[in-house]
């Protein structure tokens, strides 16, 4: 059990063993194929657990059951669904850009595959650890709103066109917030490493030892985050009672299934983030000197902190969803540019202060 | 500087309403014990429709086989959209030559389940049932004859 | 090169169908659009998609009949619509109906006005992106069609009132049921502040949005919570009382913004008072028989009546012309939603796409109404 709690004895031992019989070349191709698989079948994994989970928890929520016919409570809702999507015919407008159409959902998935790379699930378990770790997820993140212009942009269709304009100005907007909000921590852990940001949270997450500016960070990155993946209330882009479906009216069938799926992807990835940086990854929690409680906490593998603490964003965010109704895009605008961003930029300054002062724990 | 204290009350006074709303929210989600759905076809045993409820109309026998209906059509006058047609026979009774029902032909897919015909009717033989569950494969099946084979008038009615 | 980069850069009117299929146009109306990027220059409905011609059946129906023909006009308030004809024909009867009709009526109307409220909450919430307040207004929607199951017969359409009274007596649970449920709803009431009308997104979403000045809803013809928000007083209920409407306190909710947030709190009010009204009532209903006796087949004198009611979505007016038939000569519904419908355009002029969906809700449009 001890590759449980660092996945690097594992990660050793497949190397090893595939560098004994393969050429260095191969082991590395082989490596990549490997991981390629285990983020498809995450994905896959993921999309099928969170749209139950989504579908509860709106349920509950709203006072009603949710998904109870297929599998016990529902279990199995998921699954049918895919079947269903995986049976329906993929339509193609009659004067859409069949290229540009047909890219699209792809592009999305692209941008999800390279974000999640950089992610660090437990200890030693993450595909690249990049010494700029922070600085390439606020990069690649925001590559998946290509997807989202060309899907509204070819499919011919104005509704499909007015919801992409939408998500281009909004994440163009909030991917500042995200990443100023991200650096706030930044400037404590003096580091854009994801592995030294949670090594530097063994003793407490940032949150508790930044306090004030990290609390505030923290709620500006929930916004942010949220306004990012385009989930509720800043789901402009799909508006369902404004623009039917938005960007993605005219898909269908697989296609219309791997944005669904990205949207989802996006969200676990946000909070992964949320989760790292703020607080503390796959660390345990542990508080100060109490010996016997911390031994208790680090009895739990790091691997389930993680998605502990990444549910928790996740259940924020929903929560967050089937609450507010949705803004206007002029005051989503407005929130970003009036609101967050100086709020953030002083908050910076702030943490700055804090750290030079050392009044941070 | 009046304008920077407004600037942090809007906020403070935003989030603090977004909180509430929130609560509300959670407040539901932590209480499942209110969930109020009902799960229909799996309830159908203990599932009960108000008396009054109007789901069609049957026309009542009792177990003689024997109705009420007189065959004066004035369920047929009463329904605003020909959902009831009475075929008459001529019966003898008594040496005269009698009206009477042949058929009480009802097309469930006309109704509008205003009741109107069940007020109408001057010797009470037909009433709203609770039945809901109409949906057939075939249009057909939707227009039915209310008297059942072989039935015949209570003594009595006039 | 030079021209190029001196001449303004050029933007295209464009036309969207919002419609007749579309979340929230809450049935089949279609709006043509035509809009500068966002923001709309003008808007134009489209509507008879679900035209019936009731009016012209009416024409060859017993006076009976055409009751239940008014429930599938404005169907969140068609106890109140039905109501109206019946007013109508008593008053060409010159038939005085007890006073006991006269209360049940009173409370079944103000009941299905909450229902016809609850629902639009719901929707209203829905329309701004809070899915969540749809299923709220459901759930307590719920207890008052379940009342009208029991005392009615039927859920939505039920067609309870006839010429001269009511179709038959309440149910020996109505009292006890609706007292149950003002109990839960005055619980409830509060919940839906704290969801949308105190909630900073909301507000946002609907202040100074789709302003109608108070001269513009009376030369449009807007009523009901929509003319009042805007100043119009014209609540039926207090300027021509009908049924038990002036034995009962009640305050005529009037506001002077004028926006979607006045019309939105004007509906949130008027629960309020609907509530204080069924409270008035439920205990003093009178003794006494629930019809008046009528003929079988009820003919009208020769003449011209007109009756108007207040339905949840403003002033109902029925209009019979008699020859002394057994069916009218001619019948005319004033209906709400047309003329509310009609204002659309000016409300709607240099907002956004957002923004129609907002003021299209805080109008309450049901669209069988406008088509009849």
């Amino acid at each position: 059990m001890k590759w449980l709690y660092d996945f690097s004895y594992l990660t050793r031992a497949i190397h090893e063993g595939l560098s004994a019989r393969f050429e260095p070349g191969t082991v590395v191709i082989l490596e990549m194929v490997l991981v390629g698989i285990t983020f498809m079948l995450l994905f896959a994994l993921l999309g099928l657990v969170l749209v139950y989970a989504e579908r509860k928890v709106s349920a509950v929520i709203q006072q009603r059951l949710g998904p109870m016919r297929v599998g016990k409570w529902g279990t199995a809702q998921t699954l049918a669904d895919v079947i269903k999507l995986l049976l329906k015919e993929p339509l193609i407008n009659k004067d859409a850009d069949k290229f540009l159409f047909n890219l699209a959902p792809f592009v999305i998935m692209i941008a999800a595959f390279m974000a999640i790379a950089a992610l660090p699930f437990a200890k030693g378990l993450h595909a690249i650890d990049f010494d700029i770790g922070i600085l390439y997820v606020a990069a690649v993140s925001s590559l998946g709103v290509i997807g989202i212009l060309l899907a509204g942009w070819s499919s011919n269709n104005k509704y499909s066109l007015i919801g992409a304009m939408r998500a281009g100005a909004q994440i163009i907007s909030y991917e500042l917030s995200v990443a100023l909000s991200l650096l706030t921590i930044v400037v404590l852990t003096g580091s854009l490493q994801f592995s030294t940001i949670v090594e530097s949270q063994a003793d407490g997450w940032w949150i508790f030892k930044g306090h004030i500016p990290a609390m505030i960070a923290f709620v500006i990155f929930l916004i942010a985050s949220t306004a990012e993946t385009n989930r509720g209330p800043f789901d402009l882009a799909e508006a369902e009672s404004e623009l039917t479906a938005g960007f993605h009216t005219e898909y269908s069938g697989l296609k219309f299934a791997f944005f669904f799926l990205a949207e989802f992807a996006n969200m676990f990835i946000v909070a992964g983030i949320g989760a790292t940086v703020f607080l503390g990854g796959w660390m345990p929690f542990h508080i100060g000197s109490w010996e016997g409680f911390n031994a208790v906490m680090d009895f739990i593998p790091p691997i389930f902190w993680f998605f502990g603490k990444v549910g928790f964003m996740i259940f924020l965010m929903m929560w967050f969803r089937w609450t507010f109704p949705r803004l206007r895009i002029d005051q989503l605008l407005t929130l970003e540019w009036k609101y967050l961003l100086p709020i953030n930029l002083m908050n910076i300054v702030l943490m700055a202060f804090l750290s030079l002062m050392g009044w941070h724990f | 500087m009046r304008s920077v204290i407004n600037y942090f009350k809007e906020i403070y006074f935003g989030l603090k309403s977004l909180i509430t709303g929130m609560r509300v929210t959670g407040h539901y989600f932590t209480h499942p014990k209110e969930i109020i759905t009902q799960q229909y076809p799996e309830n159908r045993e203990t599932l009960k429709m108000f008396e009054r409820f109007r789901g069609e109309v049957v026309l009542l026998h009792n177990e003689n086989n024997e109705h009420k209906c007189t065959g004066c059509s004035a369920c047929e006058v009463a329904c605003p959209n020909g959902t009831i047609e009475i075929i008459h026979k001529r019966v003898d009774v008594d040496g005269r030559k009698v009206k009477a029902l042949d058929t009480f032909v009802y097309h469930l897919q006309m109704c509008t389940m205003c009741g109107l015909c069940i007020p109408a009717c001057p010797t009470d033989a037909i009433v709203m049932a609770n039945t809901f569950e109409h949906a057939v494969f075939d249009r057909s099946k939707l227009t039915k004859v209310l008297n059942n084979p072989g039935s015949k008038i209570m003594d009595g009615i006039k | 090169m030079e021209d190029v980069i001196t001449t303004p850069l050029e933007s295209q009117e464009y036309f969207i169908n919002m419609g007749p299929q579309h979340p929230s146009t809450h049935g089949v109306l279609r709006l043509v659009l035509s809009l500068d990027g966002e923001i709309i220059r003008k808007v134009e409905p489209h509507i008879g998609y679900i035209h019936r011609s009731i009016e012209k059946m009416c024409e060859h129906d017993s006076y009976q009949q055409i009751v239940h023909l008014t429930d599938r006009m404005d169907y969140l308030s068609c106890h109140i619509n039905n109501e109206a004809v019946c007013l109508g024909v008593e008053m060409g009867l010159q038939l005085e109906v007890p006073e006991r009709v006269k209360v049940i009526r009173t409370i079944i109307g103000e009941l299905t006005r909450l229902s016809s409220h609850q629902l639009w909450w719901g929707v209203m919430g829905m329309d701004l992106g809070a899915i969540t307040t749809f299923l709220y207004g459901f759930r307590d929607r719920e207890m008052i069609t379940d009342i009208f199951e029991e005392t009615c017969g039927a859920r939505l359409t039920m067609n309870y009132n006839v010429p001269g009274g009511l179709m038959f007596d309440i149910h020996p649970n109505f009292q006890k049921r609706t007292k149950d449920f003002i109990t839960h709803f005055k619980k409830k009431l509060p919940e839906y502040d704290d969801l949308l009308s105190n909630n900073v997104i909301f507000r946002q979403r609907t202040m100074g949005i789709g302003k109608l000045s108070k001269a513009d809803a009376i030369s449009f013809g807007v009523t009901g919570p929509s003319g009042r928000a805007s100043g119009f007083s014209c609540d039926v209920r207090k300027h021509h009382p009908y049924s038990a409407y002036d034995k009962v306190q009640f305050k005529e909710i009037l506001r002077t913004e004028g926006d979607c947030f006045a019309r939105y709190q004007c509906r949130i009010d008027e629960m309020w008072e609907s509530v204080s009204i069924i409270e008035q009532l439920i205990d003093n209903i009178p003794e006494g028989p629930f019809k008046a006796p009528t003929k079988a087949a009820i003919k009208l004198p020769k003449g011209e009546f007109y009756q108007k009611v207040e339905t949840a979505r403003g002033e109902f007016g029925v209009y019979i012309i008699s020859e002394g038939q057994k069916s009218p000569y001619r019948l005319k519904f004033r209906s709400p939603g047309f003329s509310n419908l009609s204002a659309l355009n000016h409300m709607a002029q240099g907002c956004k796409i957002a923004d129609l969906v907002a003021i299209m809700s805080t109008i309450d449009l049901v669209i069988p109404d406008i088509d009849r």
